[in-house]
C-alpha cells in the first residue's frame, strides 16, 4: 500500500471561490493509502513545495497527488520537488481541479463535490503507480527549415550562426517567398528586393546552410532530436553544376504561354525559366507540363544553345535522406482564391486585382514594368477603389473569420505610393476600421489621409459592376455620412485575406503537428509557447502559425531559431518513459498494435520465452521506447490485452473510472 | 414524370403566358404537371414575423399535397417558388414553426419540410438537362441577345433557396444557349427590380430597372427573360432604356415550335 500525501491548491480565488477547499482537505483523508492531507493558497510557489519536501519526509510518503491546474501548467513543477524530495517523480499525479472544476462551474456545493471525484481518481491511481525511470536519447546537430521565405532564410541565417548545419526545402525553384514578389515595405517605403537580396545570397553564402530548391519534404520519421526526413529534389532538367545562369535558354524557349506564377499570372512565361531576375539559385528549370520537348519529343532549342550543356531532359527526381534534430516550419501563405465573392467582380474583370497583384503591376520588374495601368486596355487609371477585408473577418463561411493584419498598412502603402507617383490619379478606400497598430504604422497611415489626401470612407461595398464603357461602378456605404456611394473607377484593388500556404496540411500531417479550422499551425502555448509546435522537436516560423508583417514573421523567425538552437544544443535527451510495454507472454503476435502505431514504433521479433515452464520460439511484439508517444493507441487494440501503457497502465485507468463511479 | 404543380394567383391573371406556355412545353418535354387543388395565394411574400403561423398555412398545405402523393413540387413564378421554399425550410429546421404549424393544420402525420421544391428552370437543368432540352428546340433562337433577368426572389437567401451563385448565377444563361440564342452577361442580373415598392414609391422603382435595363442594352441585350411576373411589371415601367421582356417560358415555347398552340389554350 501506498502511503499518500493530498494536497490541495487555492490558486488564490481561482479554485477556492468555487471549490470548498478545506472540505475536500477533510473528506480525501478517508481515502485509502492518504496519510496526509492539506491544503495551500499557491501550492506552486516555493512555500507551497516545501510543504510537499517536509510532509515526503515526516509523513513517510511514497505518492503525492496535487490537486490543482493542468497538468500541462503544473506537472513538471510538482514532479521536480517529489524529485527533490527524493521520490520518483513518477509517483505524482495531478488532480485537475481549476480547468476542469472550479473554472467552469458555478455552484460551490456541487464544484466540491466533482473536486472530490477528481481527487479520489487521482488518488487510486497514484496506488498504482510504480516508479518509472527516463531513459535517454541523442541529438543531431543539424535543422530543417520547411519553406524559403523571408522567415525561413532568416530561422536559417540565425541557426547557422550559432554553428549549427541548416537545410532549407523550398518547394518553388528560388528562395524568397512572398516577400520577392513585394515591391515596396511599410511603413518604411524602403524596396523589399533591396533588403531581401542579401539576406538570400547570405543564405546562399553561408558554409553551414544547405539549400535546395524545387524541393520538397516527402517522409518524416522519427522524433525530437532523431527526425529522419526524406526530401524530394524534383527534376530541374538543368544541371545545377553545369549551368552559368547566363538565360539565353529562356530567350530562345519557343513556349512562352505559360502563366508566369511570379507576377501571379498577369503575364506569361517560356516552359525553361527562373522565376524572377534575383532568383537564387540562379539555375533554371523545366517546366515539363509546358515543355514542348517533354509534350512531343520535339524541340530541343535549349538544349542546343546552352553552351555550358547543363540542360539534363533525362534527370530524375531524386530523394535525399537526412537526419535532423530540429525542424522548422516556415511554409507561409498564399492569398484566398475569390470565387466566392463575386460580388466584386474579381473574376469577371481584368480591371479587378488583388493587393499582391498590384505589387506586381507596380514592380519594374513586374508585368507592366512598373507602370500603373489597366490590365484591360493598358490605359491609365485616374479613380482607383481600394476594398478593404475581402474575405477577412467574414460571419459566414464564405471566407476567413479573422483578421488578415497587413492590409490595413499595404492598402495604406499603395494608396500613399499611387497619390506620390501619379499625383492626378484619385484613391478611395472603403474600410470597416483601420487597424494600424505597431511602431511608426499608425502615423503611417495618417501621412496617407493627412498628407497623400486618399480618401477613406467607413462603410463597406456591395457591389462592382463592370459598366459598358469599361469602368466599374463601385456601390457602397458611407457609414459615418450615412449615404450609399456610387462611384465609377477605372481599377479596383481588393485586400484580399491572406490564409497558409495549401501545402501546411501535408506538411503538418508528416510532423503530426496540429493545425488549427484555419490551417494554421497551432502553438505550444498562445502566450507563453508561440514559437513551438506542441509536437517536440518542430518549431513555427512565420504566417505559417498566423498573420503576420514582415518584421514580425523575422522577430518569430529569430525566436524559433533560438529555441532550435537551445534543443541542437543539447547533447542528449530525457525521453518520456510512459511508454507502450507488451507483456511478451500474453502476445499473440497479431500484429494489431503495429499496424495502429502512428509513430512506427513496434516491431516483432522471434524470440524465447517462458510461459510457465514451457519454453518456446514465439513471435511477439518490442517497443521501441524512444519512437513510442504513449498515445495508448496500441494498448486499446491489443486482443489479448498484451500492451499496457506505463504510467497508464489499463489497471490505472480501471481504478480511476472505479473511484469516480463510487 | 410527373410533379406537383402550383401554378399561383399571378398564373391565373396577369401572368397567364407564363402559365400556359410552362405546361404546353412540359408536355413536349415528357414531363407532367398536376396542378394541385385547391390551393391558395402563397401570400406574395415570404412572412418575417415569426409569431404569426397563418401566413405559412397556404405553403405547407400544398408542401404536404405533394408530399402525400409522394411528388416533387414545381412552381414557375420566382415570388411562389420563393415563399413556398422558404417556408419549407423552416418547417424542416424551425421547431417552433413546424410544432405550431402541425398543431394548426391538424395533419394525418405531421409535415416536416419532406417534400423538394422545384423551380420550373430546375426541372429543366436537373431533371431534363439542358443538352436533352437543346435537341428537343426545333425552332433554335439563332441570333437573339438574351439578358437574363434573375431579379433577387430566386437566389436569395443564397443558402435557403441554393438555385445557383447568388452573384454570378448561370443557370438561365446556360437556358439561352440550349434554345440556340446568345446569352449576355450583364452585372445588374441579380439585383432587385424594386419588388412591392412600385406600389408605394413608383419612382424608386423606375430608376432601379432603369439601372437593370441600361447594364443589359449596355452589354448588347436586345430583350431580357423573366420567371417573375413582378419583375416583368416593373421592367416595362423602366423609362430611359426600354427592352422587350418575356417570360423564359415563351421564348421556350417558341423555341420548341409550340408558341401557336400554346396560345390557343
Amino acid at each position: 500500500m501506498q502511503r499518500i500525501g493530498v494536497f490541495v491548491c487555492h490558486c488564490g480565488s481561482n479554485i477556492a471561490a468555487t471549490v470548498d477547499v478545506k472540505k475536500v482537505v477533510e473528506t480525501v483523508l478517508s481515502e485509502p493509502g492518504v496519510c496526509h492531507a492539506e491544503d495551500y493558497p499557491y501550492m506552486c510557489s516555493e512555500a507551497g513545495q516545501m510543504k510537499i519536501l517536509e510532509a515526503v519526509k515526516e509523513k513517510k510518503l511514497t505518492g503525492i497527488v496535487v490537486c490543482s491546474c493542468s497538468p500541462r501548467m503544473h506537472e513538471a513543477t510538482f514532479r521536480k520537488a517529489a524529485e527533490r524530495a527524493g521520490l520518483n517523480p513518477y509517483m505524482v499525479e495531478i488532480a485537475n481541479i481549476r480547468e476542469h472544476c472550479s473554472w467552469i462551474h458555478k455552484d460551490m456545493e456541487e464544484a466540491t463535490k466533482k473536486a472530490v471525484i477528481l481527487a479520489r481518481a487521482a488518488i487510486a491511481k497514484v496506488n498504482l503507480n510504480t516508479p518509472l525511470q527516463a531513459g535517454e536519447s541523442r541529438v543531431t546537430k543539424r535543422a530543417l527549415v520547411i519553406g524559403g521565405g523571408i522567415a525561413g532564410i532568416q530561422t536559417a541565417l540565425d541557426i547557422a550562426d550559432a554553428g549549427y548545419e541548416v537545410d532549407i526545402v523550398e518547394k518553388t525553384p528560388s528562395i524568397g517567398g512572398r516577400m520577392s514578389q513585394l515591391d515596396k515595405t511599410f511603413p518604411t517605403l524602403d524596396c523589399s528586393a533591396c533588403i531581401l537580396t542579401p539576406k538570400m545570397v547570405e543564405a546562399a553564402a553561408h558554409e553551414k546552410i544547405n539549400i535546395y530548391t524545387y524541393s520538397e519534404v516527402d517522409k518524416v520519421t522519427g522524433f525530437v532530436g532523431d527526425f529522419t526526413v526524406d526530401i524530394r529534389k524534383k527534376a530541374r532538367s538543368v544541371d545545377s553544376a553545369k549551368c552559368t545562369g547566363c538565360g539565353v535558354c529562356q530567350e530562345k524557349c519557343p513556349s512562352k504561354k505559360s502563366l508566369n506564377e511570379f507576377n501571379r499570372g498577369l503575364n506569361t512565361r517560356s516552359a525553361i525559366y527562373t522565376p524572377f531576375a534575383q532568383a537564387i539559385p540562379n539555375v533554371p528549370v523545366i517546366d515539363r507540363d509546358a515543355c514542348i520537348k517533354f509534350k512531343t519529343g520535339k524541340c530541343g532549342v535549349c538544349e542546343k544553345v546552352c553552351q555550358a550543356g547543363a540542360i539534363d531532359y533525362n534527370q530524375k527526381d531524386e530523394i535525399i535522406t537526412e537526419k535532423y534534430g530540429a525542424i522548422v516550419v516556415a511554409t507561409g501563405f498564399d492569398t484566398i482564391k475569390l470565387d466566392n465573392y463575386d460580388e466584386y467582380a474579381y473574376n469577371q474583370s481584368k480591371d479587378v486585382i488583388t493587393s499582391l497583384e498590384l505589387e506586381r503591376i507596380m514592380n519594374a520588374a513586374g508585368p507592366t514594368k512598373g507602370h500603373l495601368e489597366r490590365l484591360s486596355d493598358g490605359k491609365a487609371p485616374k479613380e482607383m477603389v481600394f476594398i478593404q477585408c475581402v474575405g477577412s473577418r467574414c460571419s459566414d463561411n464564405r471566407g476567413k473569420s479573422y483578421c488578415s493584419k497587413i492590409c490595413c498598412m499595404y492598402t495604406a502603402k499603395h494608396a500613399m505610393l499611387i497619390r506620390d507617383k501619379y499625383p492626378d490619379v484619385n484613391v478611395t478606400v472603403f474600410y470597416i476600421d483601420v487597424r494600424t497598430p505597431g511602431k511608426n504604422f499608425d502615423e503611417f497611415y495618417r501621412r496617407a489621409v493627412e498628407e497623400y489626401g486618399v480618401n477613406y470612407v467607413k462603410g463597406q461595398v456591395g457591389k462592382v459592376a463592370p459598366l459598358p464603357n469599361g469602368k466599374l461602378l463601385v456601390q457602397g456605404s458611407d457609414l459615418l455620412d450615412n449615404k450609399q456611394i456610387l462611384k465609377e473607377a477605372d481599377m479596383v484593388v481588393l485586400a484580399t485575406a491572406i490564409e497558409p500556404e495549401a501545402s501546411v496540411r501535408q506538411i503538418a500531417t508528416m510532423l503530426t503537428a496540429s493545425i488549427d479550422t484555419n490551417n494554421f499551425l497551432t502553438e505550444a502555448h498562445p502566450k507563453l509557447r508561440p514559437v513551438e509546435s506542441p509536437t517536440a522537436g518542430v518549431f513555427l516560423s512565420g504566417v505559417c502559425q498566423g498573420p503576420k508583417d514582415i518584421p514580425e514573421t523575422v522577430a518569430q523567425a529569430g525566436a524559433a531559431a533560438v529555441k532550435a538552437i537551445g534543443l541542437l544544443a543539447k547533447d542528449k535527451l530525457t525521453t518520456n518513459p510512459c511508454t507502450a510495454k507488451p507483456d511478451e507472454l500474453l502476445c499473440n503476435g497479431c500484429s494489431q498494435c503495429a499496424n495502429v502505431c502512428p509513430y512506427g514504433a513496434i516491431t516483432y521479433e522471434e524470440k524465447e520465452v517462458n510461459d510457465h515452464g514451457i519454453r518456446e520460439t514465439r513471435r511477439v511484439a518490442q517497443v521501441n521506447g524512444a519512437l513510442c508517444q504513449g498515445c495508448g493507441a496500441c494498448t486499446v487494440t491489443c486482443p489479448s490485452g498484451a500492451m499496457d501503457l506505463q504510467g497508464f497502465s489499463n489497471r490505472q485507468i480501471i481504478a480511476e473510472v472505479d473511484a469516480i463511479c463510487r | 414524370m410527373k410533379y406537383s404543380y402550383y401554378p399561383g394567383c399571378t398564373l391565373k391573371n396577369k401572368a397567364k403566358d407564363l402559365d400556359r406556355y410552362a405546361r404546353t412545353c412540359a408536355e413536349v418535354l415528357g414531363f407532367e404537371l398536376e396542378e394541385i387543388e385547391n390551393w391558395q395565394c402563397c401570400g406574395g411574400v415570404y412572412p418575417l414575423g415569426n409569431d404569426e403561423i397563418a401566413t405559412k398555412l397556404s405553403s405547407v398545405r400544398v408542401l404536404n399535397d405533394a408530399k402525400e402523393k409522394g411528388q416533387e413540387l414545381v412552381t414557375v413564378c420566382s415570388a411562389c417558388y420563393h415563399v413556398v421554399k422558404r417556408v419549407n425550410d423552416d418547417m424542416k429546421h424551425v421547431d417552433d414553426i413546424r410544432t405550431r404549424a402541425n398543431n394548426y393544420m391538424n395533419l394525418s402525420e405531421p409535415y416536416s419540410g419532406e417534400t423538394n421544391v422545384l423551380h420550373y428552370l430546375e426541372v429543366l437543368r436537373d431533371k431534363i438537362g439542358f443538352d436533352k432540352l437543346k435537341e428537343k428546340v426545333t425552332n433554335p433562337l439563332t441570333g437573339k441577345k438574351i439578358g437574363a433577368y434573375y431579379g433577387c426572389l430566386l437566389l436569395r437567401p443564397g443558402k435557403v433557396m441554393a438555385f445557383d451563385n447568388p452573384e454570378n448565377p448561370k443557370i438561365m444563361e446556360d437556358f439561352i444557349r440550349a434554345l440556340g440564342a446568345e446569352p449576355v452577361v450583364y452585372p445588374y442580373r441579380n439585383e432587385c427590380c424594386g419588388g412591392y415598392i412600385s406600389l408605394k414609391e413608383k419612382e424608386m422603382a423606375k430608376s432601379m430597372c432603369d439601372t437593370i435595363t441600361e447594364s443589359a442594352k449596355g452589354f448588347g441585350a436586345d430583350m431580357l427573360i423573366t420567371a417573375c411576373p413582378l419583375c416583368m411589371y416593373n421592367l416595362n415601367k423602366a423609362q430611359k432604356e426600354t427592352l422587350p421582356v418575356y417570360y423564359f417560358t415563351e421564348l421556350l415555347a417558341e423555341a420548341l415550335g409550340v408558341k401557336e398552340e400554346a396560345e390557343k389554350k
